[in-house]
């Protein structure tokens, strides 16, 4: 079946959608293909957070956030320090109060459905003390009903080897291993990760991507949270990207990008410059000294910059990527 | 359900019995206290100390002139029989009536009365009325009979408030709890697993600690285990609900330390650990029966000490158990997973 946007759009039973009245008025949303793949195309919606508030005090953590994730997608919740993605992840899975707003789980108010078929990882979590890797998994599922095969979660996060060993003395990569092993002790239907990977060293943190790449092949649907765009790039078949408590884009990574960014990106140093580059428009990270030109004719753009640069050598060609996207949207400066 | 409170209590269980320090912490200090002060005290009580049957709770000294006897201590009784078994246990030296017919009773295998008699006999040659004397026997109460139940009560105190109020904060401060927000697990369920992993590990160790010290010292006995041991599991069942309390909402350790330090020191020196309340003001005395533990020491040393039995001690069960409810209510209703 081929739909066109539009046609999807009026088909799409969103809750952003019915927020935003249906009337073509997406401005604030950068709303592409991919989320507009409603029920009516046999896309069935596991979760869905419906305009969801929540202040702390004087402050408006979350403002307002409405998304849905369909079943058997890795989403991705992208967003820079304090922009809301934890709490709005933290009254999804039920663990904090939100101050309005509503969270349904395969069309019903999440309930004790949910908890019994989720699968959670915070971002901090403290174990009990002198109890075993092996003792932690069995505690953990004997809290459900629905009770995956021990040794295949032991398999499946490579725990094998540390079932007698003491929670306290795991290190970082098999700590985070564990947590997951946790995570899937009721053979979830939907896994959260709130920023699984913070704090690992690159090799362990591509070998959690091969197990979160392995959950999301046995069928079940992942909520991620993550300050990696790399991580974000790889995993996840939608994000949406958060910022002062607001969801600012939302799409697949490629459609966003395609969206935002028209061609390939051009990158020097401005120190390599002879002269300014008036004409030829272009993005300057000041504090990382390079100019960025994007363009679609990179022939048509390096004829027109080489007689402003000195030294050659130094320019790159690449694909704009998430971090490019991220930035653009939610500004370089430091978040306090 | 119990499947669920079944796996946090095994857990719990694991975590406090693999912390060896803090296991031992549990076992020695008591019983080394005992020893200690078992030898310390081992001439027993200093002090002469002498009832006085009358209704009043104040002495009246005008009554006789030993009641002005310096370096005495008179207390005032007025359950006859209860004097008689102080008495008879050597932990009054005597015990006198000043009515229309005076009386005294003393122990004839006491020591101290033996003094306190010439006394008293001494302080009355100035007076006309004649003074009767009966005499009755019993074995002496030694200090470390006396003091073992308020060694267990105190560490059966420090060890289900701590044990449960210190950890469920630190659970809570950590994550944990959170983390278990997430799962099926109710409060209540975990509540419940809390409760009865402290009780059993309390009870085990108070009966480890009760069967050394007991075994070792020779301590006295004259009740049923059975009802010293129901009095240790609902006692202790209060004192774990009393720590829930504390632990319901507090979130940081350092505060949870601070107030149960406020209930464990009052609580201590109020309920009979150390020393006999008896001769403190009745206000005092009335203070006191708001602890659980004035309630655990009283009833577990008239079974051991005056072979109390179950119908005897149970208004103080009585107590225990409502004082239990009401602690483990609020505990429950009042109870939050996390910091937020």
């Amino acid at each position: 079946m081929v739909a066109t946007i539009q046609q999807l759009i009026v088909l799409c039973d969103c809750s952003l959608c019915r927020n935003q009245g249906n009337d073509g008025q997406y401005s604030d949303y950068l709303h592409l293909d991919l989320h507009f793949l409603p029920k009516s195309l046999g896309m069935t919606i596991t979760l869905e957070a419906r305009d969801i508030k929540k202040n702390y005090g004087e402050v408006l953590a979350v403002d307002g956030v409405n998304f849905s994730v369909r079943e058997g997608i890795c989403f991705g919740l992208l967003g820079p320090n304090g922009a809301g993605k934890t709490t709005t992840v933290e009254i999804i899975e039920g663990v904090t109060a939100a101050t309005s707003g509503e969270v349904f789980y395969y069309g019903e108010v999440a309930g004790s459905r949910f908890r019994q078929e989720a699968g959670i990882q915070f971002q901090n979590t403290a174990l009990q003390d002198n109890i075993t890797v092996r003792e932690t998994v069995e505690m953990f599922r004997a809290l459900y009903q629905r009770q995956a095969n021990i040794n295949d979660i032991v398999e499946q996060c490579s725990l094998g080897d540390l079932l007698d060993r003491d929670n306290r003395k795991l290190s970082g990569g098999q700590r985070q291993r564990l947590l997951l092993a946790v995570a899937l002790v009721n053979r979830p239907r939907i896994v959260f990760l709130d920023e699984p990977t913070t704090g690992l060293d690159p090799q362990a943190r591509r070998n959690f991507w091969d197990l979160v790449k392995s959950i999301r092949t046995d069928g079940a649907t992942i909520l991620l949270t993550t300050h990696y765009m790399d991580e974000a790039q790889v995993l996840c078949d939608e994000i949406a990207i958060m910022d002062a408590g607001k969801i600012i884009a939302q799409g697949s990574p490629d459609a966003l990008l395609r969206k935002q960014y028209d061609g390939l990106i051009i990158e020097l140093p401005i120190s390599d410059l002879t002269d300014d580059l008036s004409g030829i428009e272009h993005t300057v990270h000041e504090n990382l000294g390079i100019i960025e030109v994007i363009t679609t004719d990179v022939s048509d753009s390096l004829q027109r910059l080489t007689p402003h640069v000195s030294n050659l050598n130094q320019i790159k060609i690449r694909q704009p990527n998430l971090e490019d996207l991220f930035l653009d949207l939610t500004g370089h400066s430091l978040r306090v | 359900m119990l499947q669920r409170i079944y796996a946090i209590f095994q857990a719990r269980n694991r975590e406090f019995i693999r912390d060896k320090g803090t296991l031992a912490w549990n076992l020695i200090l008591p019983v080394a206290l005992m020893f200690g002060l078992s030898f310390a005290f081992s001439n027993d009580r200093d002090a002469y100390t002498v009832g006085v049957l009358q209704a009043a709770t104040e002495i009246e000294t005008a009554a006789h002139p030993f009641l002005q006897t310096s370096y005495i201590n008179f207390v005032a009784y007025e359950d006859f029989d209860l004097a008689m078994r102080k008495v008879a246990r050597h932990q009054l030296d005597l015990l006198v009536e000043f009515g229309s017919e005076p009386k005294y009773w003393i122990n004839s295998d006491s020591p101290k009365g033996y003094f306190v008699e010439i006394a008293l006999l001494h302080a009355g040659s100035d007076t006309e009325a004649s003074i009767d004397k009966q005499e009755i026997t019993g074995d002496a109460v030694s200090y470390a009979d006396w003091l073992l139940p308020g060694i267990l009560g105190m560490n059966m105190m420090f060890s289900c408030l701590f044990g449960v109020g210190y950890v469920v904060v630190r659970y809570r401060k950590n994550g944990f709890l959170k983390r278990l927000s997430a799962t099926p697990l109710t409060s209540l369920e975990f509540i419940i697993a809390q409760v009865a992993s402290r009780l059993v590990l309390t009870l085990v160790i108070t009966c480890f600690i009760y069967m050394g010290t007991h075994i070792l010292l020779g301590t006295r006995m004259d009740g049923s285990y059975f009802t010293l041991f129901l009095i240790a599991v609902v006692g202790a069942i209060s004192l774990v609900s009393l720590g829930l309390v504390v632990s319901a909402r507090v979130t940081s350790e350092e505060l949870a330390g601070g107030l149960l330090n406020l209930i464990n020191w009052p609580m201590m020196m109020l309920s009979g650990v150390w020393f006999s309340l008896e001769g403190a003001p009745e206000a005092v005395r009335m203070a006191a029966n708001i602890f659980p533990l004035t309630h655990v020491l009283n009833s577990a040393r008239a079974v051991m000490l005056d072979g109390a039995s179950l119908a005897d001690v149970t208004p103080s069960l009585l107590a225990l158990t409502a004082i239990s409810i009401v602690f483990f209510a609020i505990g429950a209703k009042i109870f939050r997973w996390s910091q937020d």
